[in-house]
């Protein structure tokens, strides 16, 4: 057996000490059963340990950085009103919000309308008052055995959100979950966890916002498990907006049964290190899942997704489109593995990574798998690393454009077409924005959107 | 007084790639004048037409160019387009992502800005649009798609053409426009044109054909060869060519037949 003492892991020793303060906090309180599966995970973190850049999952990906800092566990905001000006971005957002604050659920703003038949609440609360709704899909195990934060995230299983579509039932306004962390100069650990189930025949969209108030350092280590239920129809967009000095390590597991059809739309803008964990499982015959992503990273920025589509049943279909926009000294990292079992025949799958470097000290390292264990399949892949044109550029400028507009234009357009496939007008525009915004010549090109 | 002209190009030579394309190119235009450039393959027409706007990838080894009394060669392809020097593309440029419409818009604007010219709002410039793209005969639909996105080469043309009457320049080039027509086409493209015409504005035209010179009828019309204007007459020139092709030039030029 290896020696696994506490000196040769000092890096883990901080959370040791965390685990025995949330302990002491919130230990008694809690269902005894809670208290035993957070005490698996936390034992299976300390079992694989951090990751380092000797294994193949984190080869472009080192998270020393992270392990630097002397994060606290953040404590609950001990207010109980939130100030405007934080709600003010998503107030034209016509949809039903559930705000976190440093990763412990503070109240919601209900849409307008009629009533609407979902079950969207804080993990915690309803630990509180119904945990017999919440017992059998809180971090029962074995599905972080290999992935340290996700064991983290269990251990530590504070609050996030539960939301509930009960059979058959058509939500048409979207649930925001809005986690926001505060700058409040100690660098702080949150470890959200968010639990979305959509029953037979539903239809959701669900959107999941990571917001920094400030441009403090903290480390974010949230986990979403999104299940779908026959038939139904999810959209769920991650949208990470962290401060720039921030950590956001998160991972998004989704299982599909039959013929259920689940988007999943991740868009990274923040953080100085981000990376996400995209697993969708099309556990049943004809589900179909799109896994699409755009990442725009600057200055010394590291953004790293990995996705893994498995097809396990036949008929099945999946889409993955990821853009990436890296300037500067930032670097991007994709890598999609698709895999597809033996008695997944007809599966078709089609996967398309394209990234635009604006800088030549910019990088990117982009890696598809294919894993094809069935004979009757329809799978492909392509991966384009590309600059500028400098025709249009041109074309451009002889039209009037200087060169820094027509620069930020052309860089738009290469998102374009994927960021104008989100369905909801209000997200489209919020992350148009967001990005132009941030682009010196940026306001001028608003009305592109 | 004399009247001073719009475009004077005065013995430039232009290299590319260490090689010299332009060698020694002199030619003046003045408003309200049409010139037509005519000449081979590869000669440097479209290098000239892109030297002209601004491309940065030839390298001037020698010679001037004024537009309006200033230095041309100094100025930035943006600022050239905002003085008035528009250049219809041999092969113009897709912009996938990028409206028409929206493309335009900013370039009209941009250089309505730097004329001191209020900017055109939404409905203004969806007018003023609506108006060319009829005068063009531009499907409507073209407005709305990516800039020349998926375009026929025909389709291209004309919006090159529709961008033309659009923003009005001083100075058009029109590099090979009329290539890839079909009647009907070459028609309303010589309409864009004339309907251009000006006592204050001159048109430059790069051909390989007479057709366009039908519509549009040139005060001169100049034979490049080889990176020189080695000849240059009136529109009865280009008939010549038209007829005899540019074998006649090379001899005269060089003094004997080309075997
Ligand atoms: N960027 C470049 N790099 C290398 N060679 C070039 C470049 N641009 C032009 N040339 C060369 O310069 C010469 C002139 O080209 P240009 O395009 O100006 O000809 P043209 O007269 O417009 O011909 P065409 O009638 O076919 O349009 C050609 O031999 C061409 O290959
Ligand atoms: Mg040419």
């Amino acid at each position: 057996m290896k020696d696994m003492g506490l000196d040769q892991r000092p890096e883990q020793a901080l959370y040791r000490t965390h685990f025995a303060q949330w302990n002491e906090r919130i230990g008694a309180r809690e269902p005894v059963w809670l208290r035993a599966r957070r005490e698996a995970a936390f034992a299976r973190f300390e079992a694989v340990g951090f990751p380092t850049t000797r294994q193949e999952e984190w080869r472009f990906t080192n998270i020393a950085p992270v392990l630097r800092v002397p994060f606290q566990l953040a404590a609950a905001w001990p207010e109980c009103s939130l100030p405007d000006e934080w709600l003010a971005p998503y107030r034209e957002w016509a949809a039903h919000h559930l705000v976190f604050v440093n990763g412990h659920f503070v109240g919601e703003i209900p849409a307008d309308g009629p009533a609407w038949g979902a079950l969207a609440r804080g993990i915690r609360a309803l630990l509180g008052e119904e945990p017999e709704i919440v017992e059998p899909h809180l971090a029962r195990g074995a599905e972080d055995a290999s992935n340290a934060f996700t064991a983290l995230n269990a251990a530590f299983l504070t609050d996030g959100a539960f939301v509930r579509i009960p059979r058959g039932t058509i939500v048409e306004t979207p649930i925001h979950l809005l986690f926001l962390t505060l700058d409040a100069g100690t660098p702080v650990v949150t470890h959200p966890r968010n639990v979305i189930l959509a029953e037979e025949n539903s239809q959701a969209t669900i959107i999941e916002s990571y917001v920094g108030l400030g441009d403090g350092q903290y480390f974010t280590n949230a986990v979403t498990e999104i299940w779908a239920g026959e038939n139904a129809i999810v959209q769920h967009y991650k949208v990470q907006r962290e401060s720039r000095a921030a950590f956001h390590i998160a991972s998004v597991r989704i299982a599909e049964e039959r013929t259920a059809i689940v988007l999943d739309f991740s868009i990274a803008l923040g953080a100085a290190l981000a990376r996400t964990d995209i697993m969708a499982i099309l556990k049943g015959e004809g589900a179909e899942c799109a896994l699409n992503g755009f990442y725009w990273a600057r200055d010394q920025q590291l953004v790293d997704h990995h996705t893994v589509i498995e097809h396990v049943a036949p008929y099945g279909m999946s889409r993955e489109f990821y853009k990436g926009i890296l300037d500067d000294e930032a670097r991007g990292v994709f890598d999609g593995t698709i895999v597809v079992r033996p008695g997944a025949q007809k599966t078709d799958a089609r996967q398309v990574n394209k990234n635009l470097l604006l800088s030549t000290n910019a990088l990117v390292n982009t890696n598809p798998r294919l894993q094809i264990l069935a004979d009757d399949v329809k799978c492909s892949h392509g991966a384009t690393i590309g600059h500028l044109d400098e025709d249009a550029l041109f074309y451009c400028r002889t039209r009037g454009l200087d060169a820094e507009t027509a620069r930020e234009m052309l860089t738009y357009a290469f998102a374009s077409d994927l960021l104008n496939t989100i369905a909801f007008g209000p997200l489209r525009r919020s992350v148009g924005e967001w990005v132009l915004t941030k682009w010196p010549e940026g306001g001028m090109l608003k009305e592109l959107l | 007084m004399s009247r001073r002209s719009l475009l004077e190009i005065r013995n430039l030579r232009v290299r590319v790639n260490g090689q010299e394309i332009l060698k020694g190119i002199t030619l003046a235009v003045y408003p309200g004048e049409v010139h037509s450039i005519m000449g081979p393959n590869g000669s440097g027409k479209s290098t000239l037409a892109q030297v002209l706007a601004g491309r940065e990838v030839y390298e001037i080894v020698e010679g001037e160019v004024l537009y309006d009394g200033e230095d041309l060669l100094l100025m930035p392809p943006e600022e050239r387009a905002r003085r008035g020097i528009f250049l219809a593309f041999q092969y113009p440029v897709e912009i996938p992502g990028v409206s028409n419409l929206h493309f335009l818009k900013a370039a009209v604007n941009t250089i309505r800005k730097q004329r001191g010219l209020p900017e055109l709002d939404a409905m203004e410039f969806l007018a003023l649009a609506r108006e060319k793209a009829k005068l063009v005969e531009l499907d409507e639909n073209l407005l709305q798609r990516a800039v020349n996105d998926g375009f026929s080469g025909g389709e291209k043309k004309r919006n090159e053409i529709f961008q033309m009457t659009v923003l009005e320049p001083r100075l058009a080039i029109l590099d090979e426009t009329d290539s890839g027509l079909d009647i009907d086409a070459l028609r309303v493209v010589a309409q864009g044109i004339n309907a251009l015409r000006h006592p204050d504005r001159a048109i430059v035209l790069i051909t390989h054909y007479q057709r366009l010179l039908n519509y549009v009828a040139p005060d001169v019309v100049h034979v490049l060869y080889d990176g020189r204007i080695v000849k240059s007459g009136g529109k009865e020139l280009a008939l010549e060519l038209e007829e005899k092709g540019y074998g006649w030039i090379a001899e005269e030029i060089i003094g004997s037949p080309r075997s």
